[in-house]
């Protein structure tokens, strides 16, 4: 098995102020069925782009690090044997339906440690 | 069959290589498990078939031994270890029918198991056309791997320096290990894209050689003999699929014209100026067989449709004789299956044999209004022949004159700027 990262490419994260309710259901509803197949590993909806702020160098800039018509809305890790099959999963996203589109790549390495809570 | 002529030799590697580069490969990667070691194992024992086979002979079977020398190298390198330095390990299937134990020295290995070796180069194929890799990307993978030509061949004739062909190819083999792109059959479901993909890789291959897309000469004849040579092997290992025996046949009918599409200074000429006792009659009638085979078979796809149009373009016995109502019927019916700017340019070139340049010359231009075609130097040229055969040369030169600024093959360039020269 090998460990694959799908980005969400979307006009805006899922949870951005113009989110109905169906879109986020709908989004909901893809990420139960991955959990449900036992393939996803870790997921992370982002927030709005409005919220995002970018470093290069020594200049911190309001918004995305790359101006386009999409933005990352969000990634999570799968599980899947082989490229093919980690395509026909990421596939199933419905945002590849609506517009927006998947990148997938391939994990070289990955941590990740339960939040701190207060 | 001792002491063989060196020439002798040196002919049976050549044949072996050209016929069976393909089959040695796919079957050491399944040992290798890693491209790179895989076709350094299939090189060396090419190369040790040259020294050794003057003095014992050229074996019953050379593909056996060949292969049977390759996949010995690849085990006796994961013997020493070597590949696990490799970074380009590949992800191979299970085999479905496991090989026989590969120790005897000829012939046995072929024989037993041709389907499964049938098998193995078409995983070679489906490899190399993934459509995780780009599509320069897939061609250069192809001639490397399922044909075998050396790294410097095609970077001469994809006309890139050796130093860019090969790291484009490092970097597809690099995505092919990291990405772990499969080493297999596409499913049932997947097969019709993938299919549709190593179809277009063959066909862009051979476009790329009927008419060089840059250069001195209009034909680069090592580009069309493999891609003839791909179609003619995908048709033996999937004898069923139509649009396999539609790419051969459209091929084989396209190719028939090679030695009449230029004179004897390499100037092109055009196809109703073509000396048609010349075309390759053999060639067409192989095509003929398999476009009646094809259409009787049920509706037909892309390819099959476009070797039937080239097919009726090869069969008139005079220009003039062509059947011009049907090569329009035909395009209709690619348009339907395809529906392609390309399709409709060309389309419109039969329409200005069936009802005149005018007709034709409107639907260039309700074309050209779309801008989808607006850098094709052939659609400045047909239009500018539309123009030329209403007497309008003026707009006839300037078209051409568009033509030209577009066209990078020198063959084409002198047409095109003799028919400028000739409207002004």
């Amino acid at each position: 098995m090998a460990q694959y990262a799908v980005l969400i490419y979307a006009a805006d994260a899922a949870h951005g102020e113009n989110a109905s309710p169906e879109e986020l259901e709908m989004h909901g509803r893809h990420a139960r069925e991955l959990e449900d197949a036992g393939c996803m590993t870790a997921a992370f909806a982002l927030e709005s782009i409005a919220t995002a702020t970018s470093i290069r160098g020594d200049a911190v800039t309001d918004g995305p690090f790359l101006e386009g018509k999409e933005v990352v809305a969000g990634f999570y890790i799968i599980e899947a044997p082989d490229l093919d099959e980690a395509l026909r999963v990421a596939g199933r996203n419905p945002v590849t339906r609506y517009g927006g589109g998947v990148e997938v790549r391939p994990v070289a390495g990955s941590f990740v440690r339960e939040p701190v809570t207060r | 069959m001792s002491d063989l002529s060196p020439a002798a030799v040196a002919a049976a590697v050549a044949d072996a290589h050209r016929r069976g580069w393909a089959i040695v490969l796919a079957s050491t990667v399944r040992v290798a498990r890693d491209l790179d070691l895989a076709e350094e194992c299939v090189q060396e024992a090419y190369a040790s078939a040259l020294a050794t086979w003057p003095r014992d002979g050229i074996p019953a079977s050379p593909l056996g031994w060949l292969t049977t020398a390759a996949r010995r190298r690849a085990i006796d390198a994961h013997r020493r270890e070597q590949v696990l330095r490799s970074k380009l390990s590949l992800l191979v299937e299970p085999e479905e029918h496991p090989a026989h134990e590969v120790e005897d020295p000829a012939g046995v290995w072929v024989g037993q198991a041709a389907d499964h070796v049938s098998d193995e180069r078409l995983r070679l194929v489906f490899l190399c056309c993934h459509p995780a890799l780009a599509q320069e990307a897939q061609l250069a993978l192809t001639l490397r791997l399922v044909c075998g030509v050396p790294t410097a061949d095609i970077a001469r004739s994809l006309l890139v320096s050796e130093t860019t062909m090969s790291a484009r190819l490092t970097r597809a083999k690099k995505k092919i290990s990291t990405a772990r792109i499969p080493f297999r059959m596409p499913t049932h479901a997947e097969l019709p894209d993938r299919l549709r993909g190593a179809l277009g890789v063959i066909h862009l291959l051979f476009t790329m050689g009927h008419t060089a897309p840059s250069g001195a000469s209009l034909v680069r004849t090592d580009l069309v003999e493999q891609a003839v040579h791909l179609a003619r092997m995908l048709r033996g290992l999937m004898p069923d699929e139509r649009e396999v025996c539609g790419l051969l046949a459209l091929l084989l009918v396209t190719d028939a014209r090679r030695s009449t599409r230029v004179d004897d200074q390499g100037r092109l000429v055009p196809l109703a100026e073509q000396d048609r006792s010349r075309w390759d009659r053999k060639a067409v009638a192989e095509a003929h067989a398999f476009i009646v085979a094809g259409l009787r078979a049920g509706p037909p796809g892309r390819y099959l449709l476009q070797a039937a149009i080239a097919s009726l373009y090869a069969e008139a016995a005079t220009f003039e004789e062509t059947d011009w109502p049907q090569i329009v019927r035909l395009y209709d019916q690619l348009l339907s299956v395809w529906p392609s700017p390309v399709v409709a340019l060309n389309r419109a070139v039969a329409v200005a044999q069936v009802s005149g340049p005018a007709q034709a010359l409107a639907e260039v231009e309700g074309l050209e209004a779309t801008g989808a075609l607006e850098s094709y130097q052939y659609l400045h040229a047909i239009k500018a022949d539309l123009l030329a055969r209403q007497g309008r040369r003026e707009e006839a030169a300037a078209a051409y004159r568009r033509a030209l600024e577009l066209t990078r093959n020198d063959a084409e360039r002198a047409f095109l700027a003799e028919r400028a020269g000739q409207g002004t």
